[in-house]
This record gives structure tokens, sequence and C-alpha cells, in this order.
């Protein structure tokens, strides 16, 4: 057929010709210019939902930064303080005797009234205002009485005496000065009572209730009976353990593979096969390792459920295949001549390998590294299998104990039927993920042309 | 330098391996809960006061996923990697409780500690809706009785399944089967509408069919929380959605609820019983943990407490229907002298 189109062109003349190339042009140019636009429009529409998203995101996370806060004065007051001393030990009471009686004591102080206190506070900042107890403490977070009782029994001394306290607003009050909730709905359609509103707004106005920055998104753990004072400590020491577990488990195991095979084994079938698996299993859905996880580390090792050290696991298998990629493929990029020199001036194998290739790799293996790790963190699917979805309330001192992990809470916190406080929430988590990744992201760029340079 | 790199990763390797290996032999400090995602507020709040009250326990794990996965997981086993209590808005079947003791749980004690109603609610500006099981069975069932016939359901408008209902298309987001709602919702809307509907003469498997088979076209099974519920109704707010009563009272500025029988659910209709589609909650406990994980007898007490889910306690203002304090102290009681679940 081919030959049939050139005998065609040899019996054509030159003006033809040049007419058949000209028309031939017009649509060229056009086809060049209309690949431009749809490469400028898809660009173009990439940024733009970019955009959109990050903007809402900021729109509703940034204000959850900013909580409201209650300025006013506690009196801890001698005869609502149950409990008495503290006590001392003794000489000869042993220390398991003492714990005993330190339990004992923090347990009656925890039963005393410490909501009597709260309520008297923020009382006294509107003496004249008639409300009920119940609208009271309900502008107040519930975990107020807690902080109140902490500060307590780690200062006995402050028994009897006038204290300046913040008190942090509940999640409901927060809602209704930052006007989540239309202010003309009907009171059966209200989450606070009338009585409180009024406070709220009265407290607001005489400037003792002030938005503060909510330094306890970063030092609190998840809380369900006071979401106003519900952090993310517990979810960031989940989600740092486990990327230890990757980081230290990953980065060893995948690049000693990508070095035996690239450089060590023989070019065989079993080789191509095995080259074949680990790029089958960098497309594998991360859901199936968390299948794998759950199955395997905890039904058959008995692994504890929910335990960072499980998740790291399951993130280090999905990591693996990625590392071993970015490691081999730096490697063949190292040109063959220094693999010669070496050889030639007497070096082994491994000697050539260890003092001469890998140093040269490094910046690629620290940016497979680092993109694996910030993949990892941002992982959900596979932690819900393996039990990190739990409501988990306190920080895990060990990769052993339960967790929760960053990208998990912004999942719970989604799912919290408080919805006017919890978008906020969700949002500023999700701000604090990606700023962790940028942060990661930035490190990598940094050690690579750092590392580039000086070689 | 590279061979120390090298030692490095080499020890932290084996480091990881001795962790991993000595977590066995460790014994386990933390109650473990799962279960219904109705239950899973008020679980949550007694886990996080529980810690807060016994500062010799550290606060349980409660983790969501559905009373059927939750009662899945209670009986996988007796171990420290099996959870030690599962929450449930469902009673638990005579199946479930076999699998528990085929896989060696013999021991299973049931905690009643509360009420919820299940409430169906559309978008505040929607209209009003005057519901009896009846309408809601004609609504979504998949074939439905007309003029003494079975025939595929006809009905695209809600006025059309009843004059008195407003004239807005039929669109009802449930609860998926993984959840203890559904089980409900089958027996006390379905099942009862579909009675009231008068089904024409057939053989009983037919008829449980017709009862509980639903149409696929209009109807969409939630098998995520209630806020995936919301979400279909924010999207299309003509639809009707089916929540718990504590997630609608959270969100009473966004729902407009329905009336069933012309009850209006409250706190005080469902306590009562007028409100016909309620349920109780509860958890069940893996009895053989007792005493191997430290805390699970006095999670149990603390719970049923007056301060939590007694009249007034912490729980109510979380939106539990309480249950009387009587009540609450016999199912201590049941539970302290070990009394076995019987479905």
């Amino acid at each position: 057929m081919s030959d049939a189109a050139f005998g065609d062109i040899d019996n054509r003349s030159n003006k033809e010709l040049r007419e058949l190339v000209h028309k031939n042009l017009a649509g060229r140019h056009r086809r060049e210019a209309i690949f431009r636009t749809l490469g400028i429009a898809a660009i173009a529409a990439a940024l733009g939902f970019v955009i959109i998203l990050f903007g809402i995101m900021l729109s509703k996370g940034l204000p959850a930064f900013w909580q409201a806060n209650v300025h006013t004065e506690v009196y801890f007051d001698p005869d609502v303080i149950k409990g008495g001393p503290k006590p001392v030990q003794e000489a000869g009471q042993s220390d398991a005797d003492y714990q005993q009686k330190v339990l004992a004591w923090q347990r009656t102080v925890t039963l005393s009234n410490w909501n009597n206190l709260v309520e008297q506070s923020v009382r006294r900042l509107a003496p004249d205002l008639e409300v009920e107890k119940r609208d009271v403490l309900a502008i107040i977070t519930s975990a107020a009485r807690f902080d109140l009782r902490d500060m307590y029994v780690n200062d006995t001394s402050l028994l009897g005496k006038t204290i300046p306290v913040a008190l942090l607003a509940s999640a409901d009050a927060d809602n209704w000065v930052k006007g989540k909730l239309p202010r003309d709905l009907p009171d059966e359609r209200q989450q606070l009572s009338k009585g409180s509103r009024d406070l709220a707004d009265r407290l607001l106005t005489d400037g003792s209730m002030t938005f503060d920055f909510a330094m306890h998104i970063f030092t609190n753990v998840d809380s369900r009976s006071a979401p106003a004072s519900a952090g993310l400590a517990g979810a960031f020491m989940g989600s740092l353990y486990m990327m230890l577990v990757v980081i230290v488990l990953a980065v060893p195991i995948g690049v000693a593979s990508a070095v035996y095979l690239e450089e060590f084994a023989p070019k065989n079938r079993w080789t191509d096969l095995i080259e074949v698996n680990i790029n089958n299993l960098a497309a594998v859905p991360s859901i199936v390792f968390g299948l794998l996880g759950a199955a395997v580390f905890i039904n058959y090792f008995g692994l504890p459920r929910s335990a960072p050290l499980v998740g790291g696991l399951v993130l280090t298998l999905m990591t693996l295949p990625t590392i071993i990629i970015a490691t081999r493929s730096s490697l063949r990029a190292v040109p063959p001549s220094l693999r010669q020199a070496a050889l030639g001036l007497g070096a082994s194998r491994t000697q050539t390998v260890f003092h001469h290739v890998l140093p040269l790799t490094f910046p690629g293996i620290l940016t497979a590294t680092i993109i694996g790790v910030a993949q990892a963190l941002g992982e959900t699917a596979p932690l819900l299998l393996i039990g990190m979805n739990a409501f988990i309330a306190n920080i895990p001192s060990s990769p052993l104990e339960s967790a929760t992990a960053l990208p998990v809470q912004i999942y719970l916190w989604q799912g919290n039927e408080n919805r006017h406080f919890f978008e906020g929430r969700t949002s500023a988590a999700i701000i604090v993920l990606l700023a962790l990744m940028i942060v990661l992201n930035a490190i990598a760029i940094f050690l690579r042309t750092r590392l580039e340079k000086r070689q | 330098m590279k061979s120390a790199l090298l030692k490095g990763a080499a020890i932290g390797l084996l480091a990881t391996s001795l962790v991993a290996v000595s977590a066995q032999a460790e014994a386990r400090d933390t109650i473990q809960i799962a279960g219904s995602s109705t239950v899973l507020p008020f679980a949550s709040i007694v886990a996080e006061e529980f810690g807060n009250a016994f500062p010799e326990f550290s606060p349980p794990n409660v983790a969501s996923g559905g009373s059927g996965t939750g009662k899945r997981l209670l009986c996988e086993g007796v171990g420290e990697d099996t959870i030690d209590i599962a929450n449930s808005s469902s009673k638990m079947k005579q199946s479930e409780l076999d699998a528990c003791h085929t896989n060696g749980v013999m021991d299973v004690r049931e905690v009643v500690f509360g009420y919820d109603g299940i409430v169906f609610a559309t978008g505040i500006n929607e209209g009003d809706f005057a519901l009896t099981p009846e309408m809601i069975y004609k609504g979504i069932a998949a074939q439905v009785p007309v003029d003494g016939q079975m025939v595929d359901n006809p009905y695209t408008n809600w006025n059309q399944v009843d004059p008195s209902l407003p004239d807005q298309d039929i669109f009802v987001a449930i609860p998926g089967t993984n959840h203890g709602t559904r089980e409900v919702f089958d027996i006390k809307v379905l099942e009862d509408g579909c009675k009231a509907a008068g089904l024409p003469e057939m053989d009983a498997d037919a008829e449980k069919a017709a009862c509980s088979t639903v149409r696929q076209d209009v109807v969409v099974e939630i098998s995520g929380d209630y806020t995936e519920t919301l979400a279909r109704l924010q999207a299309n707010p003509a639809a009707i959605g089916v929540f718990g009563l504590s997630f609608y009272e959270q969100n009473r500025d966004t729902l407009k609820v329905a009336t069933i029988n012309g009850i209006t659910p409250t706190l005080a209709t469902i306590a009562s019983g007028e409100y016909p589609v309620s349920r109780p909650l509860q958890f069940y406990i893996k009895g053989e943990h007792i005493g191997l994980v430290p805390g699970i007898a006095e999670y149990v007490a603390f719970f049923l407490s007056d301060e939590m889910a007694g009249e007034g306690g912490t729980l109510e203002a979380a939106g539990l229907v309480p249950a009387s304090a009587d009540f609450l102290a016999s199912q201590l009681d049941a539970f302290n002298a070990g009394t076995q679940y019987q479905p």
C-alpha cells in the first residue's frame, strides 16, 4: 500500500506536491495549537481544583484553631474539695502501699463537685444574670472540671486561693458565638438553651470571652465527652511510631534487596519472576495489605489490635516496593565505567558496590524513602482493618499500645455527630496532616539538592 | 561510614523483631471494645470518664464497625488478640451465640444500659411527614399488594402512597445490614407495615421475602455511619434518612423529624414506649476475660452507675434514653452473678 502511495506522489507535479504540503501544514499547525491549548487547559483545571480544595479547607479549618475561652478566676473552695491533704510516704511504708493511698486520695478528689467551682467562677462574671446551673455549665467544656482537678492535684497549696484561669468554652457555645447556627432559629432547634445563649453573648460583649489560639489541638487526645478539648496528640504519636517502624524496617530491607537484585543476582528466570512480583506488589491496593495485616500479624502472630507496631508493619509492606524500585533505578543510573574502574583497580564486587556505587545513589534512596514515608503517613484504609479506628483516650507510650493515626483521626472526626464543630476540626486536622507532608517533601528536596551538590 | 550505616540498620531490624516477639508475652492492660456505631458515642464517653475516675486503669479503646462486626469480633475466640466487649444495638442471635461457643467463648453476658429511638428525618425545609409503618412499607418494599395482587412497587411519590403525605419523590436512605439499626427497622417498621398493608394469602417463606425485600431504585443502604446518611440528605434534601435519636438531637438545626403513628420521637415518648420504633442498647461481655484484662467489672459497674447511664446522667445529655434505676441495678446484679445470655 505504501508503494502505491509513493508511486502516487512520484506521478504528481512539483506544484501539486507543494500545494499538498501547504494544505497539510495548516492542519499540522492547527493540531499543534489545539494540543497546546488542551495542555494549558488541563494544567489550569488541575490548579483550579487544588486552589478550590485548599480554599475550602483553609476557610473552614483555620478558624477552628481559635476557640472561645472564658477568662475568670476560680476559688479553690475548701468546702467543696474533698480528700484532705495529699498522703505523704511515711518511713517504712512500702511503695505499693503508698501508691494505693495516693490513688484512693486522687479518686476522692475526683469525686468532689468540681462543677460547682466551674459554675461559681463563671457566675462571678455576670452576677446579675439569672440563669440555671445547667445553663451555666453548658457553655463550658465538661473537661474543665478535670483541668481544675489536675491543677489542684499537682499543687495542693491552691486550696483556699483564688487563681485566674481560662476555661475553654464548650463546642455548642463555640458554635453559637462563631455564628455557625442561625441566630433566629427557634429554641427547640437550638443546641443551647436561651439562658446559656444570653450568658455566652454577655461574656463575649464584656470581653471576658475571647478567641485564643487552641494549643490543646496539639497537646490533647481525642475526646467524646468534651468535644471542645479534642486534640491530635494521640493520633500524632501513633503516626510517629508507625513512621519509625516503617523507616527502621523498610529502608534496610528495601535497599538490601535492591542492591542484591541489581548488582549481585544472576539474571535468570527466577530473578525475572521476582522483579515482576515486586512491580506487582507496588500496584496492590492498600486495603489488601490491611487484610493481610489483620490475618497474619494480629491473628497468627498475636500482636495487639490497634497497635502502631502492626500499623507500621503493614505500611512497611506497602512502602517496600517503592523503595526497591527507586533504589534500583538510581543504581542503574550509576555509569558502568565507575564499576569497571573499581574492579580494574582490584576492588572486590562488594567493595565496588559499597564504596563507590551505593554512595552515589544516596540522594535517590533518600527521596524514595521520604516519598514512601509521606505516602504511608497518609494511608488510612489498611489501618481501619487492624483496629486503628478505635476511640482512644490516652497518648500511647510505646508502639505496642493502642493508638490512632492522623488520617484515621480525620476519618473519625468527620463522622462525629456534632457537625458544626467537627467540620472545622476535621479541616484543621487535614491542615496539620498536609503541613506535615509538605515539611517531609521539603526535607526530601533539600537533602537531595545538598547531597547532589556535594558529589 | 557506610558499614556503620548498615550496622545501624541491622541493629534496628533486630530490635524491632525483639519488640515484636516480646509483645506476645506482654499482658494486655487496656479493655478493647468494638461494635455498634449507635452505642459508640455512649461507650466512648464512659471510657473517657472511666479513665478519669479510675486512675489505676487505662481508658478502654472503643472501635466502631457496626453491631454485627462487633459480635463477630467478640466471638472470634478467647485471648489477648480478641476484643473483650461488643457494643450492639440489636440482640445477639442464636447463630451468633453458637459461633461464640464453637470458637471457645462459653461465657457471654449481656448488659442492657438504655434505649434508643430510630427516627425518620428530612431536610429542614421539606414538608411535614406524619408516617406510619404501613406507609413506609408501601413506599420502599420491592412488591406491594394492589387490589389483592402482589405487583412491583408502582409508587414514585409519597402522596401516591397516601394522600396525606407531601408531594415529594420517594427516596429513602436506610442503614445497611451490618448495622443493628437495620434489624430493628426490619422488624418494627417493615414487618409491622407489611402486616398492616394486608398481604394476599401466600406461604410463609414468600410472605417473609415480601415483607423484607426493599426496592433498589429509590432506597439506598448506608453501610457507613449517620454522617453518611446526613450527606445523602444534603445532596438530596427530598430524601428521608433513618437516624438514631441521639444523632438527630445533635443536628436539630438541619433535620426535621417525622412522626410515626402521630407520635414525635423524644426522650419521654421513647422511654414510655409510646414511640413504636425503639430498641434497647446493650453490650456483650466475654466472661473469660474478666480478671484477665484489668478493669472490666469496674467498667461495667461504672457504665451502669447513676452518674453515667442513670436518669439525669452524662449519657442522657448525650442523647441516650435512660432506663430506670431499678432496671440498671438488676442488670448489674445479673452481670456480677455471671448470668449467661440466652437469646
